[in-house]
């Protein structure tokens, strides 16, 4: 009986009209409110919507922004598929693989996710964000999200300290790794980097084009973590961290900045880093006129290739009443100064907006280098690293984090990292290859 | 939590149900009227236990044996849940926890009963059974998030002894090897005071007369507690173990909230209540979280069983 009355009840809702823009949609209500989740962070997108267009009434809900893979986005859609009832118009979320689940019809209910590319966004606005900054929105070829910031991987390094010990930045990870040999013997204590995070596999394999996350299709991925890109990168992690060079430890402990503040020589790491630890009075607060940035090593002769970690998405949800009203939303917050270049603190994926958002972060003399490597790298970010359903960062956390902490090497762990991702690619219904 | 009541329903029953036998009219109502006011006692814990406790049980049952669309689906959930990879190591970690904590628990708060009992200055006696007690006021979220502090070799107040254990990261501290020790240390400490001071309760039942007998028989205070206090306390142990195992196999809050707080290297698919809430919340699929909980079930009454048997629950004095 139960069953029966939420089958009926969550089957009867999402009769919409027919397809405008590629999905069923509900009817619409005009100068309906929007209701907006974004996480606290977040929040000043929503306010600065508002003084825009005052016209849009807008209901502003904060949640986690489903980090650290609490899938509380996830969760909650699904809660709200079951009731039939309740979603809201617009969501934000922290994780960038997200679209892979609201892109598909779940137990035969509608998909989350709004198409955005049949006409809901037009597509003079899709074209103007940064090259594959919409690849974690696009399943199947189709367009479900829009990125918020960038997060792709660059290499921050402090210019004073680097002077001082009259060394040059690396260009290449084995000149990275040999430099790491001569600190840990001419300056014991200080360090190039950390490994203690659950992205470090999306700031070292990633670069080294490991094979961990091929998602080939909407339910198909690729999993060849033992070849010689994966064994490379993880010896090179292997060394460095017993050399005491990269540490295993997480830049978010109290631990690393009583043990690492003014001792970070180096740390190749996403664009938000300099905002979050480098800059921030909270974290590392690293004197201004230091901090310096270079592009991404390379592998020996190789083209240089790199990762991102996270780099936040909006949706607009397939049920919404108000769909115009929500499309607005979406194209201010990822493309409007008043938002991206004013006060967002990462990278915007828009590139008019980076390029402004640049020259804002230059201007303020914080940097001792050009800003520009973190715009090459934006470019630079290597398509065989894929989103899928499930975060390769809670796999590594798990598996790899303790077993390194416990004395084993990465070298050694490849092949349950494997299993492990074979596993839980599986449970979320993927064919693994 | 059932079977705590059913004594009491079952005599209400007996009594309402015996109106022929000869009695004084007045005690027939005196007896009719104090079974209707058992009822009314029991009526609020029965009708919170079927919306509560029995109907969504049904519910579990029925979804655990259906498929997505409501059609028969016979063992499959089963089948699909035993065989998930993350089952056997769940079943592991539960497992584990189960047995140091439960071991810890049943020694140690007997143990710890016993000697405040055994404290014959007041105000000592008072005042450690108020500390005993004071944990578990904080609800059980806030007190992990507490220990979680604790844990942290960079913020913890005992971090000297946490050095001398040889940890100086939390991830050192949050081993797996280490965790069910860890979340015994945390149940411990929330729950076992409440526990200490029903035990002291039944200790006061315990009649002086019968242990004034045994001291002149020449018994030491450990043999009054083995051959006399610990027999007469077996049912109220027995008591305590059914609902702490209850509790410890749905282990989930410690878990849950280590996870976030170790950024997922404990996985939060660490215990089988975590398990069930991911195959509901985050793979959509609420038959296979139903069949696990189904199984939680039965394992919880088996377990009980024993404990109401080998504790002599039911047995009259």
């Amino acid at each position: 009986m139960l069953v029966a009355g939420l089958a009926a009840c969550s089957g009867g809702s999402a009769s919409g009209s027919d397809s405008t823009y590629g999905f069923p949609e509900a009817k619409q209500v005009k100068n309906s409110t929007l209701t907006v989740w974004v996480d606290a962070t977040r929040a000043p997108a929503v306010t600065a919507f508002k003084k825009a267009y005052p016209k849009i009434k807008v209901k502003m809900v904060t949640y986690d922004g489903s980090a650290n893979g609490s899938n509380t986005f996830k969760t909650k859609m699904q809660l709200f598929d079951r009731a039939g009832s309740g979603w809201p118009d617009v969501v934000w979320t922290t994780q960038d693989y997200d679209s892979a689940w609201a892109s598909q019809k779940d137990n035969g209910k509608q998909a989350f996710a709004a198409q955005l590319d049949s006409g809901l966004i037009p597509s003079s606005t899709l074209k103007g964000f940064a090259t594959g900054a919409l690849g974690p929105c696009t399943v199947d070829g189709k367009v479900y999200c829009l990125r918020n910031d960038l997060a792709q991987n660059v290499l921050w390094y402090n210019k004073t300290l680097l002077d001082q010990f009259g060394y040059s930045v690396p260009t290449t990870w084995q000149q990275y790794e040999a430099l790491g040999a001569k600190v840990a013997k001419e300056h014991p204590g200080y360090i190039i980097g950390t490994q203690g995070d659950p992205w470090t596999p999306e700031i070292y394999m990633w670069a080294s084009k490991c094979q961990a996350n091929d998602v080939t299709g909407a339910t198909t991925v690729t999993v060849n973590v033992t070849t010689n890109e994966c064994k490379r990168a993880a010896t090179m992690l292997d060394t460095l961290r017993k050399d005491g060079a990269v540490p295993n430890v997480s830049v978010f402990t109290p631990g690393f900045l009583k043990q690492y503040t003014g001792k970070v020589l180096m740390m190749p790491g996403p664009a938000w880093y300099a905002g979050s630890i480098f800059q921030s009075s909270s974290s590392l607060n690293v004197p201004t006129g230091q901090l310096g940035v270079a592009a991404p090593p390379a592998w020996g002769s190789g083209k240089a290739v790199t990762g991102d970690v996270g780099g936040g998405t909006w949706f607009i949800s397939s049920h919404s009443a108000n769909l115009s009203a929500a499309a607005t939303f979406l194209k201010f917050v990822t493309t409007a100064d008043g938002y991206q270049v004013d006060l967002a603190p990462g990278y915007p994926a828009y590139s008019a907006a980076a390029k402004k958002w640049i020259a804002k972060q230059e201007g303020s003399k914080y940097y001792a280098t050009s800003l520009q490597p973190v715009v090459d790298a934006a470019d630079q970010i290597w398509s065989g690293w894929g989103s899928a359903q499930f975060s390769q960062e809670a796999i590594w956390a798990k598996t790899i984090t303790p077993a390194v902490t416990a004395g084993k090497n990465i070298a050694d762990l490849l092949p349950t990292w494997q299993t492990a991702i074979k596993n839980q690619a599986q449970v979320d219904g993927y064919t693994v290859k | 939590m059932t079977v705590t009541v059913a004594p009491s329903d079952a005599t209400a029953v007996a009594d309402s149900g015996l109106p022929s036998r000869p009695r004084a009219a007045t005690g027939r109502r005196k007896a009719s009227s104090r079974s209707r006011i058992g009822y009314v006692f029991v009526s609020g814990y029965g009708v919170l236990m079927l919306g509560f406790g029995i109907l969504p049980a049904l519910y579990a049952l029925l979804l655990a044996f259906t498929d997505a669309d409501g059609g028969f689906a016979g063992f499959t959930n089963f089948a699909k849940v035993i065989g998930d990879y993350r089952f056997l190591p769940a079943v592991g970690h539960v497992a584990a926890y189960l047995v140091v904590w439960l071991v810890s628990l049943l020694v140690l708060v007997v143990l710890l009963a016993l000697v405040v009992h055994a404290i014959k200055v007041r105000w000592l006696s008072t005042t450690l059974r108020f500390v005993f007690y004071l944990p578990g006021a904080l609800a059980g979220a806030s007190s992990v998030l507490l220990w979680l502090f604790v844990l942290d070799p960079s913020s913890s107040p005992v971090a000297p002894l946490l050095h001398a254990f040889g940890f100086s990261s939390f991830v050192q501290v949050i081993q797996p090897g280490h965790l069910p020790v860890i979340f015994a240390i945390i149940a411990f400490w929330t729950g076992a005071g409440g526990w200490i001071v029903i035990m002291y309760g039944a200790l006061n039942n315990v009649s002086d007369e019968t242990i004034e007998a045994a001291r002149i028989d020449g018994a030491n205070a450990a043999q009054i507690a083995i051959s006399i206090q610990l027999p007469l306390l077996r049912k109220w142990i027995a008591y305590m173990g059914i609902m702490s195992l209850a509790a410890g196999t749905q282990l989930f809050v410690e878990p849950q909230l280590l996870s976030q707080a170790s950024n997922a290297v404990v996985g939060n698919d660490y215990s089988l209540n975590q398990l069930a809430y991911i195959y509901a919340f985050t793979q959509n699929d609420f038959n296979g979280s139903a069949a696990i909980s189904i199984l939680l079930l039965i394992v919880a009454l088996a377990l009980s069983a024993v404990f109401v048997t080998r504790g002599g629950l039911f047995e009259k004095d």
